[in-house]
């Protein structure tokens, strides 16, 4: 990835009182990705995007968006940013069609026919003309996401987007930000405490933990390093020994772990059958990235 | 700035704030109208059948017979001279000082409403523009977009000097014509005493004149846009200080109603004039009343208001631009 990032997050601490809520993360996303953004509920999630967004005045560090620092040239730095921090919230007692009006007009770059281009994005279709008070979650879902594509921005961050979703509109949710990475080059950083949401749309995630990142990586080299195989066999000691000498073998009470590899699962069971051994029971891990999750927080409380 | 400006009128339309003010005035104006109706038939039931006019007359002659006694303070003289003249003014334009056209009533219902009713009023429209953006959640997505804090709060700030606005003016349009079907919509140009000041005990008359009444209401309506924008100024702040708008306006009222309490009590404890609460009737200056507290004026208490409303600004501003949004 040799293109400058969309966004740059520079080592950032957010203190308050004597507590320190964030302790000094650092990462760079890229045009064109979903970039996952993964922790438990009070790890700090919200609070280091809010600090991104210009809500929230970091204690130290920087945030450069689209290259410009968010702190000292506010007004360039969101003009490439569009965001739904939480809920959807809007101006229940405007129509929807208002209040993207209302925020257009804060931003003179704006032109009007962006507007109907954005409904049509998110395809409100006739709704749009309705107060936002009658809206289903959903629909307001949708008309922040239009509001937050009104500046043509090229990083959409989207906190928790597919919150209080049903399954269907979570999958719609799901491909349309894969569509706006994919086809309209945007880089989108999604938060979430669910893991398989994270595991389903993006590309690389980071995992954030008590106010540290402890690890980013693509969602695929977590996951391929972390597939294992889980063995249930008579006698286990004998089974033991004939796979060490194959692979590696964690014994975890009558369980033995190995890696999982596709070409070799089959010989590594025929081998054992041949032996004498009796395999009871050979299963994947699922979902992968919660126990790499719960080996990487120590158990932290998940969803 | 323009655009922002808009961006806010129109979200306060849509609240149907304004909306709700309007009818408030519009309800309360008709009650006022049959109050002051009802009292005006009372006097003229205590005079019987005498003319008014037979009555305005006695009355002059008495002031020309105390005029003329030698043994007299020349500006009490003066004081009297001027009541001549106001009197004799009434009996020359066949003006009946005792019922009252739609400016006298308009006059009357500004005198009154200036410390409570108005504030009251323009309390409902300047306690949520802030923290209701603030508890809709709103100011997320205000807050992101390439403006400037300030600017933000600015526009808002400007939303809430136009309805200051268009409150007073609203009230005045509407005491106006709808006493106007009781009352008659003639009296402008009464003639009204007014520089009166205080001494001490005393009542100075020095600079007592007359004035025509439409200049006299006039500058009472200035003067009540004045309060009127103090007190938005300051529920402002408290706007930006809280989240919830019921806060606000729990210690809004707390505060203006205090202030019609104090004014009653706190003439033994001198610094209370430092209080805005307590300089909110500056109408009680031109039409002479006494004040709450010796030593105050028109001039001391525009300026204590001016100071009160500065300093709600600044801290507005410096909250504002500053605060984390949690």
């Amino acid at each position: 990835m040799s293109q400058s990032p969309a966004l740059s997050v520079k080592n950032l601490r957010k203190t308050i009182g004597k507590k320190d809520i964030i302790k000094g993360i650092s990462f760079d996303l890229y045009p064109g990705e979903v970039f996952g953004f993964l922790g438990p509920n009070g790890a700090g999630k919200t609070t280091t995007i809010r600090m991104i967004v210009g809500l929230i005045k970091p204690s130290s560090g920087t945030v450069l968006i689209g290259g410009k620092n968010v702190q000292t040239h506010f007004g360039d730095a969101m003009k490439d940013l569009g965001c739904i921090v939480e809920n959807p919230e809007l101006y229940p007692y405007l129509t929807g069609w208002e209040n993207l009006e209302h925020f257009a007009r804060m931003d003179p770059s704006i032109p009007q026919k962006r507007l109907h281009e954005v409904v049509e994005l998110v395809d409100m279709g006739n709704r749009i003309h309705d107060r936002v008070g009658t809206y289903s979650l959903g629909m307001r879902q949708r008309l922040g996401i239009a509001q937050a594509l009104l500046g043509n921005p090229k990083l959409l961050i989207l906190d928790e987007p597919t919150n209080g979703l049903d399954p269907a509109g979570i999958r719609e949710m799901r491909e349309f930000i894969r569509f706006l990475a994919e086809k309209e080059k945007l880089c989108v950083m999604v938060s979430s405490h669910l893991l398989s949401e994270i595991q389903l749309m993006c590309d690389r995630v980071a995992i954030i933990s008590k106010g540290s990142i402890i690890r980013v990586d693509s969602v695929h080299a977590l996951l391929a390093e972390q597939e294992r195989v889980v063995w249930k066999a008579e006698p286990l000691e004998k089974a033991e020994s004939l796979l060490r000498e194959v692979t590696n073998v964690t014994r975890l009470q009558e369980n033995l772990i190995t890696l999982y590899d596709e070409n070799q699962i089959g010989k590594w069971n025929r081998m054992l059958v041949t032996a004498g051994v009796e395999v009871k029971e050979m299963r994947t891990k699922l979902p992968a990235l919660e126990d790499l999750f719960l080996e990487l927080t120590g158990g932290e409380h998940i969803e | 700035m323009n655009k922002l400006v808009h961006n806010e009128l129109l979200k306060l339309f849509r609240k149907k704030r304004l909306f709700v003010i309007i009818l408030i005035i519009a309800a309360l104006v008709p009650l006022f109208t049959y109050a002051q109706y009802q009292e005006v038939k009372t006097t003229r039931e205590k005079l019987g059948n005498v003319d008014w006019r037979t009555q305005l007359q006695q009355e002059i002659v008495d002031t020309q017979n105390r005029l003329s006694s030698s043994r007299m303070q020349d500006d009490w003289r003066k004081y009297l001279k001027i009541r001549l003249a106001q009197q004799q003014y009434y009996l020359d334009h066949n003006i009946n000082p005792q019922a009252p056209g739609a400016p006298t009533f308009m006059r009357v219902f500004v005198e009154n409403s200036i410390d409570l009713l108005l504030p009251l009023l323009v309390m409902v429209v300047a306690a949520d523009l802030v923290s209701s953006e603030a508890s809709g959640g709103t100011i997320k997505l205000l807050l992101t977009r390439p403006v400037k804090r300030w600017r933000i709060l600015l526009s808002k700030y400007l939303a809430l000097i136009l309805s200051v606005s268009f409150i007073v003016t609203a009230s005045a349009v509407l005491s106006y014509a709808i006493s106007g079907v009781v009352f008659g919509y003639g009296g402008w140009g009464m003639p009204l005493l007014t520089g009166f000041s205080t001494s001490g005990e005393e009542l100075v008359t020095n600079n007592v004149h007359l004035i025509p009444q439409w200049q006299y209401i006039l500058m009472e309506f200035g003067l009540v846009w004045f309060v009127c924008l103090v007190v938005g100024t300051l529920t402002f702040m408290l706007s930006v200080l809280l989240r919830s708008t019921a806060a606000v306006m729990g210690i809004m009222l707390a505060a203006l109603i205090a202030g019609a309490i104090l004014s009653n009590m706190v003439s033994s404890w001198e610094s209370a004039k430092y209080l805005f609460m307590v300089n909110l009737s500056l109408t009680d200056y031109i039409s002479g009343m006494a004040t709450p507290i010796e030593g105050m004026s028109l001039g001391f208490s525009l300026i204590v208001l001016l100071v009160w409303a500065i300093g709600g600004l600044v801290v507005s501003f410096a909250v504002f631009t500053k605060k984390d949004v949690f």
